[in-house]
Order: structure tokens, then C-alpha cells, then sequence
């Protein structure tokens, strides 16, 4: 029982972790430039499909991903070059639009490039056992372990990069006050297309990481969008220790909360209605928790503004 | 300086330019009445069935319009309202209760109460995170929807008949059409009331100036709201009007895609101006049937549109239109700039 929770707990860490990748992204990129992007988990569909398509074509897991990376970022690059630029200065209203376009253009591309089949990824081979953590009681995938990892050196390295070098203080400068941070010399034009590009590689990566767990599919993309907005209200737009902390509550919630709920509600009706309305409810609880904190703190629990 | 003295220096100024054209009424109401006649004297019932479902997603338009154009509020979660005004009937109709006279002003209650609960909490925000909140409050009646087994999970509900009316027979196209035309037309009417009343002209000055509006001394945020609600409410009629239509309820209706193809509609149409939701709805669905019978990668098409739109046109499709007549009237004032009224004052 105990064993089950800490597993859960694992997977709500994984998740969570998966989540920072992409809000760290979109975090950057509303609080830089004021911009609403729709098509994030466009670029996180899109790098799942590339990592699937490499890695039919090399037979091997890890080269895969970095191209896919790669070429995810060069995409993120020519969008940013060629619309988001522009996007910056229309009213929100364009933006929503615009991204809300390019998400049709999207799933439509992948679906006559791909076909509407969805892809498989298959784990590196010498990770896809359960290690036993503790002997005879608790064993977790090698797999999502690695993912775990590799989302916290992530985190540790966009902390690094935000708080301890130059370009993560024109980063945090123009996320807290856009026109000052350019009138004190900050190249805000380059500095986004540097955020745009970096917020679409971590999304190639979330993608690919997820791959071999989840199918990747054609509106993968906007599943995880509307979790990853959460993430970012909750967290304070523009903050990244907001998208951290907002990313591993919601995780936390999702699958913790869910095991809890359908556990608790399992003394009260058969298991299979506690089922259903212990999920639904886990879901429904991160909606009244973005709700409480809207109320009570409408910047968001880190807020990057003065 | 020709037309200084006729009616169009003041006509271009933002609190008029939602204003319908009498004449314009009476057009589209003679247009709307004498097609479906025309299809059922050429035996054509698809079109009838076509021509009722503009006329749904028009009514979900224009209450869209009002919080999006005229309010200037960018709800990214309309679909909500409508999927509750659809989940209603259906679940009303499960549990025996048919009578339209009951089921749809309920339908029109659930919803404007959701919208009136949505709204009280997201008007505290502005900008992107308006937006955002909108989109995942909808969210959460996708999932419960989805979700809860006795709403029929992914499947939806089934509706076994058309609610009743008393001494009319809704399953028959044409008379479902008219059905249809005398809810919308009386919604429109109502809409007509609105956006020409006090309360109208205080929505659209809060979309141009929210502080001057709060300095003079109108309550801003109670005005949103109820704009809002008025707005979810009639998308809510919409949803138990297209429920009737479809004959079922799908957890489709509240897929925030929905949410954004309204948008797209009003855009089209004309954000802000008074036939811009039937425009909007009108030209998306008759292009999206005729596009749909060509290729099956109309999705991609709309991309594309709505890129070139928001590029070409950033203030709308009505922009362009307003574009377009500045040219011929280029003698005159500079009718499609913003503010020009302003100057017109001054001079």
C-alpha cells in the first residue's frame, strides 16, 4: 500500500518533470513577449513524430533523439524567423488565431506525411527492465527513471542558465519588464528567437523521452497543452521557478491525488465507479487549485513581475 | 471635406460601427425565409438541414460576438456553453423530459449560470491569462463530460426524438428549420436591443477605454459580466438547438477546438459588427462543405486561410472591407482609421 503510493509518487514526478519541459518553454516565451502560443504542443507533437521517424530509420533510441531535437529546434527557428516575429506585435487576438492555424496546419501535415497510424518508439533495450529499489517490494522501469533524471538535470540546467549566467538575466530582465530591459540595452529580438528555439528543442526532448510510454499520435500536442497552461498559471507567467514548482504540483496531483481519490471513494462506491470518479476528480482538482491561486494570487504563485 | 455633413463622419467611430442597417435586417430575414422554401420546392432536404445548422452556429457566433467583438473579452472557451445547452436537453430527454418549453429555457439557464460562475472568477484577469482561464474552465467540462459514464462518456447521448412543441412536429426539416429561424430571430432581436441600448454602447466603450469607463464611474467588471452571461446563455440555447439538430450530444461540442472554429467564425464574419456572427457562421460552414467535397484536408485549407487572414488582415476580414471603401473615399475623411472620430471633433 505504502510501496503503491511511492510509486505513484514516482510516476507524478515524471510526469511532472515531462510537464516542466514544455511549460518552461511557453513560460519564457508569454512572459518575454507578451505572446499566447496555441501551437506549443505542436512542436512537442512534431518532435515525438521526428524521434518515431529517425528511430525507424537508425534503429537505435539515442542518436534519434538528438536529431530530433535538432531538427525540432531548426523548425522552431524558421517559425519564429517567418511568424512569431511578426506576432509579437498584433493584439492577442492574432495570436490565438494564428497559433490556433498553425495547429491545423500541423496535424494536418503529420497526417498526410505519416499517415493517421500511430507511431511506436521502443525503449533502448538496456533499459527497459524494473529495477528493484526495494528488494521484493518496490520495483520502477529503468526507463522512467532515466526520464526522471534527465527532466531534474533539465531543471538544474535551465536554473544554472536563468539565474547564473548574462543571457538568463536579460531572460529574467525581459520577462519582469520588456521596455525597460530594451531601453538598458537588452536585444530582446534575438534573446526571443534564443527562448523560441530553446522552449522548441525541450519540447522535441519531452516528446521523444515520451515516446516509447505513450503512442505518438496525431493531437498528442494538445493534450498535454492544456495541463501545461495550468502549469504556467499556476506558477506566474514568465517564472520558472513558477513552472518547476506549478509542473511537480500538477504532476503530483494527477497521479497521487488520482491513486487517493480512487482509494478514499473505493469505500464509498464499487471500484469501478470510484474509478472513473476518482479521475475525473484528480483532473478537476488542478482545475480548483488554478482557480484558488487565481483567486487569491492572480499573478500566479512566483509571480515574474514587480 | 464633402460628407462632413452627412451621417458617415460619425459613422466609422468605434461605438457605431456594430450597429446593424435596418435595410439590412429586412435582406437577410427575406434571404433566410424564402431558401429553405426554395431547397423543399426542389426536393432538396440536405440543404434544409444545412441551412438550420448555419443558423445554429450563427446563433453561437453571435453570442460570441458580443463578448469577443463588442466586449472585446477573448473567451477561448465558448464551446462549454454550448456543449452545456446540448448536454442539458440530452440529459433532461434521458429522464423523460422532452417539452421544449420546459427543456430549453433550462438549457438557457445551466448555461448562463456556468457562464455567470466562469466569468465572475476570469474578468478578475486580463489578457493572455483571460484567455487561458477561459480555455481551461471549458477544459473541465470537457472532462466531466467525457468522463462520467452516466453523460455516455466519449459516445455522448443519443436523443431518441426532437423535443416537443406543442402543435408542431419538429422531425420534419423544414418545419425544424423554421423552429430554428423564430428562436434565432428572436435571439437576434434581443442581441439588437442590447448592442443599441445604454447597456450596449457601455460593453463596446469598456472594449475602447476600460479606465476611462471606470474613472467616469460605470462598474466595468459588473458590465463584463453580464455580458458574458447574456453571451454564454444564448450559446447555450445554440447547444440544445444543435442537440436537436444532431439528434445527439458528444463530448465533441465542448472540445476547446470548437471554442476556436467559434472564434474563426466571428472573425470571418466581423468582430464587432452586427451580422458578423450569421456572416461568420454562414461563409465557414458553406466553405467548409464545398472545400470538404474537393479534399479531405480541409483542416489544412483553414490553416492556411486563417494565417493569410491574420496576416493580411490583422483587425479582421471586416478590416478589409473598411480597407477597401477607404479607398474609393479617399476624398473624404480617413473613415477606417480608428480615432478618427476624435480628430473629426476636434477640427
Amino acid at each position: 500500500m505504502g510501496y503503491l503510493i511511492i510509486e505513484q509518487m514516482l510516476n507524478g514526478l515524471q510526469y511532472g518533470l515531462m510537464l516542466f519541459l514544455l511549460a518552461a518553454g511557453l513560460t519564457l516565451v508569454f512572459g518575454i513577449m507578451d505572446l499566447i502560443n496555441l501551437a506549443h504542443g505542436s512542436l512537442y507533437m512534431i518532435g515525438a513524430f521526428l524521434a518515431a521517424t529517425f528511430f525507424q530509420m537508425l534503429g537505435s533510441f539515442f542518436p534519434a533523439l538528438l536529431l530530433a531535437i535538432v531538427a525540432t529546434a531548426f523548425i522552431g527557428f524558421i517559425l519564429e524567423r517567418l511568424l512569431y516575429r511578426k506576432l509579437q506585435t498584433m493584439s492577442h487576438l492574432s495570436q490565438v488565431l494564428a497559433t490556433f492555424a498553425l495547429i491545423l496546419i500541423a496535424n494536418e501535415s503529420i497526417k498526410i506525411i505519416f499517415g493517421a497510424q500511430p507511431l511506436m518508439i521502443s525503449m533502448p533495450s538496456g533499459l527497459s527492465r524494473a529495477i528493484e529499489i526495494v528488494p521484493d517490494e518496490l520495483y520502477y522501469p529503468a526507463y522512467r527513471l532515466l526520464i526522471i533524471g534527465v527532466g531534474f538535470a533539465v531543471a538544474i540546467g535551465l536554473y544554472l542558465l536563468v539565474n547564473k549566467t548574462r543571457t538568463g538575466m536579460w531572460m529574467r530582465a525581459g520577462a519582469s519588464n520588456r521596455e525597460m530591459a530594451a531601453v538598458m540595452g537588452v536585444r530582446i529580438k534575438p534573446l526571443f528567437t534564443l527562448v523560441f528555439v530553446l522552449g522548441a528543442a525541450l519540447c522535441a526532448l519531452a516528446g521523444a523521452l515520451l515516446g516509447p510510454l505513450l503512442a505518438v499520435t496525431i493531437g498528442m500536442g494538445e493534450s498535454i497543452l492544456i495541463p501545461a497552461f495550468q502549469v504556467i498559471v499556476i506558477g506566474g507567467i514568465g517564472s520558472m521557478r513558477g513552472a518547476l514548482i506549478g509542473s511537480l504540483l500538477v504532476g503530483m496531483i494527477d497521479t497521487v491525488g488520482k491513486l487517493l481519490l480512487v482509494l478514499g471513494l473505493g469505500f464509498i462506491t464499487d471500484p469501478t465507479n470510484a474509478g472513473t470518479l476518482g479521475s475525473t476528480l484528480a483532473s478537476l482538482s488542478i482545475s480548483v487549485l488554478m482557480v484558488a491561486v487565481l483567486y487569491f494570487r492572480p499573478q500566479g504563485l512566483f509571480p515574474a513581475r514587480g | 471635406m464633402m460628407n462632413r455633413f452627412g451621417p458617415s463622419h460619425v459613422k466609422n467611430t468605434p461605438l457605431n460601427t456594430g450597429l446593424p442597417n435596418p435595410w439590412s435586417a429586412i435582406l437577410v430575414a427575406v434571404l433566410l425565409v424564402t431558401f429553405p422554401l426554395a431547397m423543399s420546392y426542389m426536393g432538396e432536404d440536405f440543404y434544409i438541414g444545412m441551412g438550420s445548422r448555419i443558423l445554429i452556429m450563427a446563433l453561437a457566433a453571435t453570442a460570441l460576438n458580443l463578448a469577443l467583438g463588442y466586449g472585446g473579452m477573448i473567451s477561448l472557451g465558448h464551446a462549454a456553453f454550448l456543449g452545456i445547452g446540448g448536454y442539458t436537453v440530452a440529459i433532461l430527454a434521458k429522464a423523460g423530459l422532452v417539452s421544449a418549453l420546459l427543456v430549453f429555457p433550462l438549457a438557457i439557464l445551466m448555461a448562463s449560470f456556468a457562464a455567470f460562475l466562469i466569468g465572475l472568477i476570469s474578468l478578475r484577469t486580463k489578457g493572455v491569462y483571460f484567455i487561458m482561464i477561459t480555455l481551461a474552465f471549458a477544459e473541465v467540462f470537457y472532462y466531466l463530460a467525457i468522463s462520467l459514464p452516466n453523460f455516455g462518456g466519449d459516445d455522448g447521448l443519443p436523443l431518441r426524438t426532437r423535443s416537443s412543441v406543442p402543435g408542431i412536429r419538429l422531425d420534419n426539416a423544414l418545419t425544424f428549420y423554421f423552429f430554428v429561424l423564430l428562436l434565432s430571430g428572436l435571439a437576434i432581436v434581443l442581441m439588437y436591443r442590447l448592442v443599441s441600448s445604454r447597456f450596449g454602447r457601455a460593453v463596446v466603450a469598456i472594449r475602447e477605454n476600460e479606465k476611462r469607463m471606470a474613472a467616469i464611474g460605470y462598474p466595468v467588471y459588473r458590465i463584463q459580466l453580464m455580458a458574458f452571461t447574456l453571451s454564454g446563455g444564448l450559446a447555450g440555447l445554440a447547444g440544445a438547438l444543435l442537440a436537436n439538430l444532431n439528434m445527439s450530444v458528444t463530448p465533441h461540442m465542448l472540445d476547446w477546438h470548437q471554442s476556436g472554429i467559434l472564434i474563426v467564425m466571428v472573425i470571418l464574419g466581423g468582430s464587432g459588427y452586427f451580422w458578423g456572427g450569421l456572416t461568420g457562421a454562414a461563409l465557414f460552414l458553406i466553405l467548409e462543405e464545398v472545400i470538404a467535397d474537393h479534399t479531405e484536408h480541409w483542416n489544412l485549407f483553414l490553416g492556411a486561410m486563417l494565417l493569410f487572414i491574420v496576416l493580411a488582415a490583422p483587425n479582421g476580414v471586416m478590416s478589409l472591407r473598411d480597407r477597401v471603401l477607404g479607398l474609393f473615399n479617399r476624398s473624404g475623411s480617413n473613415a477606417d482609421s480608428k480615432g478618427s472620430s476624435e480628430q473629426e471633433v476636434n477640427k
